[in-house]
């Protein structure tokens, strides 16, 4: 049995070791974009526990779908998948009207991005981004043409493994998270420097999305299962100290 | 024992970051609705305030590919969220507090268009000064960078503020302070973000 959480309640202290330390000289960029100095920590107020709140009404009915949201003259190149799974707390339980945002390269590699030099063609019916609020129960999808890899400037030969930047913003400002998605299967996993900044293989598995045989559309699309894991609360055992009245006990 | 899981780990947001979060910067049009860097509307009650920056990296150049969030309350000091239950104060149905902004290609200039935020309660019912909270992702930055910017005109309470005091080094605390100018009327609140090296910005573990 889980005990009902007020809307005000704290979230849990960020486990560091979840994630990529600033400094990762494998990823040559982070040296100089990463603080020196340890972070301060701050226990939660309301800047910390609230967060903007997006209405359906904000998105277009082609923002989840990639493959249509940019097409003109006809569909684009590339093969066609569905992408779906949960945003959920770290207790489990659903983060509803959350909203995703994600983007990618198309599928020769080439980001639709006037800084994006590669050789690789750009496609003129593919955009490469999307957004969607999570449903009732946390649940999201969308669908779209599967990334290619592509060759970056970090050492002459790393190459990235394909993969779709997410951005997902909850309940609360802390749960705001930028991440990447990964797929089973690609040998350029295990060597990506930006991959590998990450310090725990098991934290690298939560990124790579799975093949999912029973969502796929027969003779359309196969599927991909990505679940999202944010930030969760704590239960507020005795008291409330977020909007405490004044003189309450630290 | 409740168990939990861990938060799905966090990447780089990339150098191409734009085109997901920001297309209209990346260079082309997608959506009807875009998120952007005004905050304020027409009918947003409060000052009307620029907010305008540079982002530099530890060899004090600017970065060129950053992006921004802004998170504030209101001119009363409430956000626009429904677990802020502060009595007495009310939302502005014109104004979410909520933005996002784009450093500038060629000058790695930022801005948000927004109103001063007022006073919000803190832990135990000690106010916090206005501030904006501030999230910043990038290429090179692993795991987005928190943290909060004040105004140089509320001195008398930053320095009764509960999270500036939180910061041991008093030298330091003056990297989240904006300095406020007033260009032929327009006010504007300077705040330069250092993500290394002398003068660094303190970030938060929030």
């Amino acid at each position: 049995m889980t005990r009902a959480l007020q809307d005000d309640a704290e979230f849990m202290m960020r486990d560091t070791t979840s994630h990529p330390p600033a400094y990762a000289p494998g990823y040559k960029t982070s040296v100089l974009r990463s603080p020196k100095n340890a972070l301060i920590s701050l226990q939660n107020s309301l800047s910390e526990v609230t967060a903007p709140v997006f209405g359906a009404a904000e998105l277009g009915p082609l923002d989840n779908d990639l493959i249509m949201n940019a097409a003109k003259e006809g569909l684009p190149v590339g093969e066609r998948i569905v992408v779906h799974g949960h945003v959920q707390d770290q207790l489990g339980r659903p983060v509803r009207n959350a909203l995703v945002e994600v983007w990618q390269c198309n599928a020769s590699g080439r980001y639709r991005h006037k800084k994006d030099q590669y050789i690789g063609a750009l496609d003129p019916n593919f955009g490469g981004c999307g957004r969607m609020l999570t449903d009732e129960n946390g649940y999201y999808a969308y669908r779209t043409i599967r990334p290619g890899p592509y060759p970056w400037r970090n050492r002459v030969n790393d190459w990235r493994p394909a993969h779709i930047h997410y951005a997902i913003s909850g309940d609360g400002w802390v749960q705001r998270l930028i991440t990447q998605m990964y797929f089973e299967g690609d040998p350029l996993i295990a060597t990506c420097p930006i991959v590998r900044t990450i310090p725990s293989e098991e934290q690298v598995r939560g990124l790579i999305a799975l093949q999912d045989v029973a969502a796929f559309v027969p003779l359309d699309s196969r599927a991909y299962r990505f679940d999202i894991v944010l930030r969760g609360r704590r239960a507020t055992l005795f008291e409330n100290r977020i909007q405490a009245e004044p003189g309450a006990n630290p | 024992m409740t168990s939990l899981l861990r938060e799905t780990a966090s990447q780089t947001a990339g150098p191409y970051v734009h085109i997901g979060l920001a297309p209209q910067a990346a260079g082309f049009d997608i959506f009807e609705h875009n998120f952007g860097s005004v905050l304020a509307t027409r009918d947003t009650r409060g000052e009307r305030i620029r907010v305008e920056g540079i982002v530099y990296d530890g060899s004090g150049t600017p970065l060129r590919d950053v992006l921004i969030e802004c998170w504030q309350a209101n001119a009363e000091g409430k956000y626009n969220h429904p677990a802020d239950r502060q009595p007495g104060k009310s939302v502005d149905p014109s104004f979410r507090g909520w933005g996002r902004t784009c450093s500038d290609f060629e000058t790695g200039l930022y801005t948000f268009d927004t109103i001063k935020p007022g006073s919000v309660i803190g832990r135990t019912g000690r106010p916090m000064a206005p501030h904006l909270n501030l999230w910043i992702v990038a290429r090179g930055i692993n795991i987005g960078l928190n943290t909060r910017m004040y105004f140089s005109d509320e001195a008398e309470v930053n320095a009764k503020d509960p999270v500036l005091n939180l910061v041991e080094w008093e030298v330091r605390r003056k990297t989240l302070i904006a300095q406020r100018q007033d260009r032929d009327g327009r006010i504007v609140y300077r705040f330069d973000i250092r993500l290394q090296g002398e003068d660094e910005t303190v970030f938060f573990d929030v």
